[in-house]
């Protein structure tokens, strides 16, 4: 029996609950951002909102969709309306590769917990990141001001640069695991995660995927003293809101690949596999907020040196590295 | 070695950041908590009464003339005794900077800052407050002081008997 009702079913399930976990992790990982920021700060924070402040996603999200939606007069209208969603969309869809628990099975029928098992799920990775790069050029571009256009070039520079160092940096996980599918790599931590045979790897993959969803010490596209808002400064309302959300999402997203890659995926004992991918997914979360508490943004120059002469050298040494030791140990 | 002190430096950064996490915060949830200011906190200004309950303003225009915004005035008017008194007083709150020069030019203590600082209205009609609204049935910070026991010669008591004064002296018995 090949695609019956039943798999359909269960797969549009399937979709339908990731795609609204991620939305709601999504709006919840800026509260949890503002709270522990606030507590760092020796603050509270938002705790009007219903319990402990826990509606105040849902407050926002009427603020943004009830604000004046704005485009400029000199904006270019078709990018200008087209790039929030090129900037959220490929965030999304990066998850369809991420294997968030065991294959369950319901009423006889195989359910992989991943929505799309690809045998290249990590060059589909790398190459949708890149086109989230695109999101942000044209966002800065199309806005017409000299801001957003300095922010965009900004963008572009940063994620094209650290890319490199995060592709680099897989190059171990995929040697190890032997495949470039995730579910594969995953698999091949079923016992060991890679992070204790690649700590420096990463490291380095640490470090990119903070420079690739812009945030604290690497936010020079957005850079709030310099550039207003860097790319999306003429954004307002929910386009701007897509763009912020969208940056949420990378964050959880880039989290779960961190953990797929290097602590495992869902493999732990005692919990259920797909709530210790939440947890490890989370940490990450909270780590990127921590550091956002703690560091203060990189200059451009540092920006790239740190990129192009530490990153990217020492990626490629790793492999190097990890080549001798596979062929010394087989 | 410095590739070492710049780890150290940023652990140390994470660390800082880590217990302040974990503190209390300082924040004071206003309308519900509320701190309780000092006695001498400056907030909305009252005119208080003497000992004996009459009023002490003999409105001299001092604190007036004091206010470095000008949200002071009066008119000042006489009784039969020759005690003097504010016909009418008139602080403009949505003007006060609460900065408490009135209150020390005042030579009879009446004009005082109190701690209550919950003077928020929705009309800023409403902040201009008229002199029922000022004045008040205590004494304020000293319940004790009467200016006209003091000073005010021969105004509500006679001649010499006053506190510091003496009786006043016969010329025609002054004789060598």
């Amino acid at each position: 029996m090949t695609a019956s009702t039943v798999d359909i079913a269960l797969f549009a399930a399937k979709l339908g609950m990731v795609f609204l976990a991620i939305l709601t992790l999504a709006a919840y990982l800026v509260f949890a951002e503002r709270r522990v920021l606030a507590w760092i700060q020796d603050r509270k924070g938002p705790n009007r909102v219903g319990p402990l402040g826990l509606l105040q996603p849902l407050a926002d999200l009427v603020k943004l969709l009830t604000k004046e939606d704005f485009i400029p007069a000199a904006a270019d209208k078709w990018l200008f309306c087209l790039a929030p969603a090129m900037a959220a969309i490929p965030a999304i869809l990066i998850f369809s590769v991420i294997p968030f628990g065991k294959p369950l099975t319901i009423a006889g029928h195989q359910v992989p917990l991943l929505i799309a098992d690809l045998n290249v799920g990590l060059l589909f990775f790398l190459a949708l990141s890149s086109i989230a790069v695109y999101g942000v050029a044209i966002g800065g571009w199309a806005s017409n001001s000299k801001y957003s256009l300095l922010g965009g070039i900004r963008g572009l520079a940063q994620l094209i640069s650290y890319e490199l160092s995060m592709g680099l940096s897989l190059v171990p996980v995929v040697m190890l695991a032997r495949s470039f599918s995730l579910t594969a790599i995953v698999d091949a931590q079923a016992r060991i995660p890679f992070i204790l045979y690649q700590p420096l790897a990463f490291i380095i993959f640490l470090i990119s995927i903070t420079a690739e969803c812009k945030r604290i010490p690497f936010d020079i596209p957005e850079a709030e003293g310099e550039l207003v808002a860097g790319f999306h400064t003429e954004y307002s309302g929910m386009r701007f809101g897509l763009f912020f959300v969208g940056e949420y999402i990378n964050i959880i997203v880039l989290g779960g690949l961190a953990t797929t890659f290097f602590l495992g995926g869902w493999h732990g004992p005692v919990l259920a596999p797909v709530i210790w991918f939440g947890i490890k997914t989370l940490v990450f979360a909270f780590f990127f907020i921590w550091m956002r508490g703690t560091l203060p943004r990189l200059r451009y120059d540092q920006l790239m040196h740190l990129g192009w002469k530490l990153l990217t050298p020492l990626a490629l040494l790793n492999i190097l590295a990890t080549g001798w030791w596979l062929v010394a140990a087989s | 070695m410095s590739v070492f002190d710049d780890i150290k430096g940023i652990a140390t950064g994470f660390g800082v950041t880590l217990r302040h996490m974990l503190r209390r915060p300082v924040t004071i949830q206003y309308p519900e908590q509320k701190r309780v200011p000092y006695p001498r906190f400056r907030a909305r200004i009252v005119l208080t009464r003497d000992p004996d309950g009459d009023e002490r303003c003999v409105a001299c225009y001092l604190c007036s003339a004091a206010c470095p915004v000008d949200c002071i005035s009066m008119q000042a008017a006489q009784r039969a005794d020759g005690r003097r008194y504010a016909a009418w007083f008139r602080i403009n709150f949505s003007r006060c900077i609460f900065c408490g020069l009135c209150a020390e030019a005042c030579p009879t203590l009446a004009i005082q800052m109190t701690p209550d600082y919950e003077i928020c209205k929705r009309n800023i009609m409403d902040l201009v407050y008229e002199k029922e609204d000022l004045l008040i049935d205590g004494c304020g910070k000293d319940s004790s002081y009467n200016f006209y026991k003091h000073s005010g010669i021969g105004v509500t008591q006679p001649r010499g008997a006053g506190l510091e004064e003496k009786p006043p002296v016969d010329v025609r018995s002054l004789m060598p």
